[in-house]
């Protein structure tokens, strides 16, 4: 498990820092990097109830068994990966305590919990374009039809591999994004909203 | 490019996905009591018909599981998508 005082950002060679304003009144989308977030990985036979409650129980929530969606309480939510796979995430002052809790209170079941909060890092997009900046590198239909605030995906963006989560209906969404891809799609990001009135705003938390 | 219907995601496009051969070939269940050439077919020859096939494919983007897809290799009209494990349908039977 990671020191939390080691934290870095992956994007630390694109010297955003002096970048970083509060996001003006006619930004239309609207960039941050999330990087205090732990990211938990569960894998569990959903038809054993008993364990589901024991989530339940530990979470506050229940985690999603419909494809695609999401469940979650204020800053913790579970992320449908699979069938049989789910991403738990919260606020990075909770890892450690969250993933011995989850530990203990399975302990006697048959399942794998793994700490993954290194491996990805969590880039905000928002704003009434946001959608359209997705789109230009996204086969999935987000329209709100088919995708809609409380939606995840596993999918590509601009030829990388990412988890896509739409947070509000603004829209606004978390995109996840392996550590090694998050400069270059970051990259790709400002370029693909530069035709929008883009700003990048300071993490929220 | 496929639209491929995962049966657990639901419809992606075909690059989510990695393909694994055909589907339906069943590791002897005493390898050692096979000759050579029943060995060399059990590894090496496979289905080619200008037709449906069932195929293996992996949702290599998404869930990461594998699935059976059953694909008409002229038109590559998807006819059938289904689970692991689940038997095969169409005109061949079994």
């Amino acid at each position: 498990m990671s020191d939390p005082s080691l934290r870095q950002t992956p994007l630390a060679t694109l010297h955003l820092g002096d970048r970083k304003t509060s996001p003006a009144h006619d930004a239309t989308v609207r960039l941050a990097e999330k990087i205090f977030i732990a990211k938990i990985n569960l894998r569990a036979d959903p038809s054993n109830r008993k364990l589901m409650r024991v989530f339940e129980k530990v979470l506050g929530f229940a985690l999603p068994l419909e494809s695609n969606t999401t469940n979650g309480k204020a800053v913790r939510s579970a992320l449908w990966l699979g069938p049989d796979e789910w991403l738990i995430t919260a606020p990075s002052s909770q890892e450690q305590a969250l993933f011995k809790a989850l530990s203990e209170a399975a302990e006697a079941h048959h399942l794998a919990i793994t700490d993954v909060s290194d491996a990805r890092t969590v880039f905000l997009l928002s704003g009434p374009n946001a959608r359209d900046v997705l789109e230009k590198g996204c086969g999935l239909d987000l329209h709100p039809r088919a995708f809609q605030t409380g939606c995840c995906a596993q999918t590509r963006l601009a030829r990388t591999g990412v988890l896509l989560h739409q947070t509000s209906d603004e829209p606004a969404y978390d995109i996840h994004v392996s550590w090694s891809f998050a400069a270059y799609l970051w990259i790709w990001l400002e370029d693909a909203a530069a035709e929008f009135n883009v700003t990048i705003v300071a993490d929220d938390g | 490019m496929l639209l491929i219907d995962c049966p657990y995601c639901g419809p992606r496009e075909e690059i989510e996905f990695s393909y694994g051969g055909e589907a339906h070939i069943e590791r002897p269940k005493q390898p050692d009591k096979l000759s050579d050439a029943e060995w060399a077919d059990y590894l090496f020859m496979r289905n080619n018909p200008k037709g449906p096939l069932a195929e293996r494919w992996c949702h290599s983007y998404g869930c990461r599981r594998w699935f059976n897809v059953e694909r008409h290799t002229v038109t590559h009209e998807i006819q059938r998508v289904y689970k692991m494990g689940e038997p095969r349908g169409g005109e061949e039977g079994t």
